[in-house]
């Protein structure tokens, strides 16, 4: 009898990791759970050696109810150099970043990934709704979860062949209903919690500017809200407190609702216009990862979601260099912003995608 | 027996990932030796008495109780009734500190703590708890850079008002026994309250009060193969003690409440053994320990032995790799099926370096990497052999993924 895999589960406490971890048992898997230690703001506050935060202590529960090992690792260090550093200097450049996604890249796929091939597993799983299928050329593809509500394939748009090929997401074929079914029929104390939020490192208040303020005070520089024409509509307290497309907050008094269109850098300005000024249909996006590892040889009809909650829309695909894309849009796209992914997909299949970096419309 | 039915409590033997677990942690608990559970057993529902209580089942509990009390007594060399039982070690440490600092300082106007910068938290956070909130005055002594303690420095800091001088016997985290009967003497010339932390070094070395010299001794049954629950304080007779907990009287009126007497039984049985079969133990485990720290040393690049290489428990190993996370090394090794601790890393994945090895002076890249290997009476060379096999492969593994 061939030995069974060892997978390692990244647990966070939560009900979808914990239900992967209980699925991954199920199928006989030999398995192993594992949770990184991140760095949050509470935490650097907190003068205890050993905290033992709810979500952690929960874990372990799951972990002893399914009768598997449970190891916790440091990775406070690399996640405030990589994913808070980046999350900081993204809106220090007046980008909207999305620190998941580094995280997937460098913590989760490669940090973590390594621990778990070194001590021993042939997978990592992890609660994402996304799921691998193996073609006959040999390929590893991503593809979208089933419940469209919680696809988490966007994320993991950075996904390389070599990470898929020790990847397992055991909830990618279920709904989000399933699954809080599932977390009661295993007795998981975790099936009632709350889907986690995004900005997992950010204080109790949640609210990412509050966190620049206090870990990037320099974003505070006030400057003025212009209209195309360039003509002065009022101030605002920091261009990084703003994204594109951002109604709410801007203080102005207008007959009709004005949104963020732009942030103009060299002058410090927030330039603001109609709902009909907005948007564009073209974009550029950067560091472009190809699931197959390489780009296709020429250009791609693609479905194209520009944020993690944006609806696909379809986009001509070109090929500008080895990790660069520019993309063009049919009709204009009201929530392109610089510093989200563009994530290209056929049909379930994501492809790729990359940072988008200029969002200038074509005339 | 009763109408309601209790779930019975699982033991849960969790699946290893390959193969069964190999203990080397005795330094953190030890099992129950099967010769203590039986001395243990009538106390639970024959003898089950109330010691205090006036009947015959009052008589027969207080019959075992102070029974077990002499059998400690003996191996410390001391009268029965300057063994105090407790909760545990942190309990005993907790006791000793707070309660002489109390009453010395009511009694004598005493405010000055000396503790060595490598105790167990149970004295180190009692001390500072005493200084922030009731004001004492805490003073570190220095170590050398074995974690040892020297006599001349401790005798440098005596002042007029030390209130208590608190030692550990030997560090739970890197193995050093410190010069007892030196700094007890020492205390005892210049009429300050010595107390020790003995909890790690009860199972293997002398408890013996009058060549340790010292006025309050701590240990804790569990980590010499008794029941976890329960713990003992030596006081020396006329010292004066703060009860911590005030009730029926009960333990000379140092430690009121119901004594636990099949825990009690246990713990004077388990030291018993421990004491009467020392020199076996120590000759069975020694050689092993030491054939564990020379292979390491050997074979292994980047390596240090933290903690003294002979003034050290016979069972205790303790090392620091340059460049290893602790905790990724102590889920390494269990993986691998065994069971080792650290110096600095938790099991919620902090892995800040302990106040003690940071009072070694290591620097951090070093500090980071510890691992503790602490071998008990089952501990056999086919189980030393086998982690020498793979300590190095793992170590090797964890320094590539940085």
């Amino acid at each position: 009898m061939s030995k069974k895999p060892v997978v390692a589960i990244a647990m966070s406490g939560g009900v979808d990791s914990s239900v992967a971890a209980a699925l991954l048992v199920e199928q006989g898997y030999t398995v192993m759970g594992m949770m990184l230690n991140l760095w949050n703001e509470q935490d650097s506050e907190r003068a205890n050696r050993c905290c033992t935060p709810d979500s952690m202590a929960l874990a372990r529960r799951v972990a002893s109810i399914l009768s598997i090992p449970f190891y916790v690792l440091d990775a406070r260090q690399i996640f405030f150099d990589t994913v808070v550093r980046s999350f900081i200097d993204g809106y220090t450049h007046n980008r909207t970043p999305n620190p998941c996604i580094t995280c997937n890249r460098i913590v989760r796929w490669d940090f973590l990934l390594n621990h778990a091939l070194a001590a021993g597993a042939d997978f990592l799983a992890t609660g994402h709704y996304a799921r691998i299928t193996q073609n006959p050329d040999q390929n590893f593809h991503l593809s979208r979860g089933v419940d469209p509500s919680k696809d988490q394939s966007y994320v993991l748009h950075v996904l390389t062949q070599q990470q898929l090929k020790h990847a397992l997401f055991p909830l990618g074929a279920y709904t989000k209903q399933e699954v809080r079914q599932m977390a009661h029929k295993y007795n998981l104390p975790v099936a009632e919690r709350p889907d986690s939020q995004d900005l997992c490192f950010v204080g109790s208040d949640g609210d990412y500017r509050q966190f620049l303020t206090r870990h990037a005070p320099y974003t505070q520089n006030p400057g003025l809200i212009l209209d195309q024409q360039g003509i002065v509509l009022g101030h605002h307290l920091g261009l990084a407190f703003f994204t594109i497309g951002q109604r709410k907050g801007l203080h102005l008094t207008s007959p009709v609702p004005l949104y963020v269109l732009a942030k103009d850098s060299h002058q410090n300005a927030l330039i603001v216009g109609t709902r009909e000024q907005l948007g564009s249909n073209q974009l550029v996006a950067e560091g472009v990862n190809w699931i197959e590892g390489h780009p296709p040889d020429s250009p791609l009809d693609a479905m194209v979601k520009v944020r993690y909650r944006a609806y696909d829309v379809p986009g001509l695909v070109n090929i500008l260099d080895e990790d660069t894309i520019r993309i063009e849009f049919v009709n204009m796209l009201r929530d392109i912003t610089p510093g989200q992914a563009a994530v290209l997909y056929n049909g379930d299949i994501c492809l790729g995608g990359g940072i988008i970096s200029n969002t200038n419309k074509l005339s | 027996m009763h109408g309601r039915k209790f779930r019975k409590f699982p033991v849960i033997i969790s699946a290893m990932i390959h193969k069964k677990q190999i203990y080397f942690d005795y330094a953190a608990t030890t099992p129950v030796d099967p010769r203590v559970m039986q001395v243990m057993l009538p106390y639970y529902s024959q003898a089950f008495g109330n010691p205090s209580s006036y009947h015959k089942l009052g008589q027969d509990a207080d019959a075992a109780l102070e029974n077990a009390r002499e059998m400690i007594a003996r191996y410390m060399h001391c009268q029965p009734s300057e063994v105090i039982f407790t909760s545990c070690g942190t309990e005993s440490d907790n006791l000793a500190l707070r309660g002489s600092a109390f009453l010395a300082r009511k009694e004598r106007g005493a405010n000055h703590i000396l503790i060595s910068p490598v105790e167990h938290h149970a004295i180190s956070r009692t001390a500072q708890q005493l200084a922030n909130v009731f004001g004492f005055e805490l003073e570190y002594l220095p170590v050398d850079r074995f974690g040892k303690v020297r006599i001349e420095d401790v005798a440098a800091r005596i002042r007029p008002d030390t209130a208590i001088v608190s030692v550990i016997y030997a560090n739970n985290e890197i193995g050093t026994v410190n010069p007892m009967s030196g700094i007890g003497e020492l205390c005892q010339s210049k009429g300050v309250i010595f107390h020790t932390d003995a909890v790690q070094a009860a199972g293997y070395l002398p408890l013996d009060v009058s060549s340790l010299h010292t006025d309050l001794i701590s240990i804790g049954a569990h980590k010499f193969y008794g029941p976890k629950g329960i713990g003992a304080l030596y006081i020396r007779q006329g010292l004066s003690v703060l009860p911590a907990q005030t009730g029926g009287g009960q333990e000379f009126g140092f430690r009121a409440g119901t004594q636990n007497v099949p825990y009690i039984v246990g713990m004077a049985e388990a030291l018993h053994l421990a004491q009467s079969e020392k020199e076996d133990r120590i000759q069975s485990i020694k050689p092993l320990r030491d054939h564990l720290i020379g292979t390491i040393l050997e074979e292994i690049p980047d390596v240090q032995l933290t903690g003294h290489p002979e003034e050290r428990l016979p069972n205790h190993a303790s090392f620091v790799f340059h460049g290893v996370d602790g905790n990724a090394l102590l889920m390494m090794l269990d993986v691998e099926g065994f069971a080792c601790s650290s110096g600095s890393a938790c099991r919620t994945g902090n892995p800040e370096p302990s106040e003690v090895l940071t009072s070694l002076d290591l620097n951090r890249d070093w500090a980071l990497g510890s691992l503790r290997v602490t071998l008990g009476i089952m501990s056999t060379s086919s189980e030393i052999e086998e982690f020498l096999t793979v300590l190095p492969k793992v170590i090797s593994k964890l320094r590539k993924l940085r």
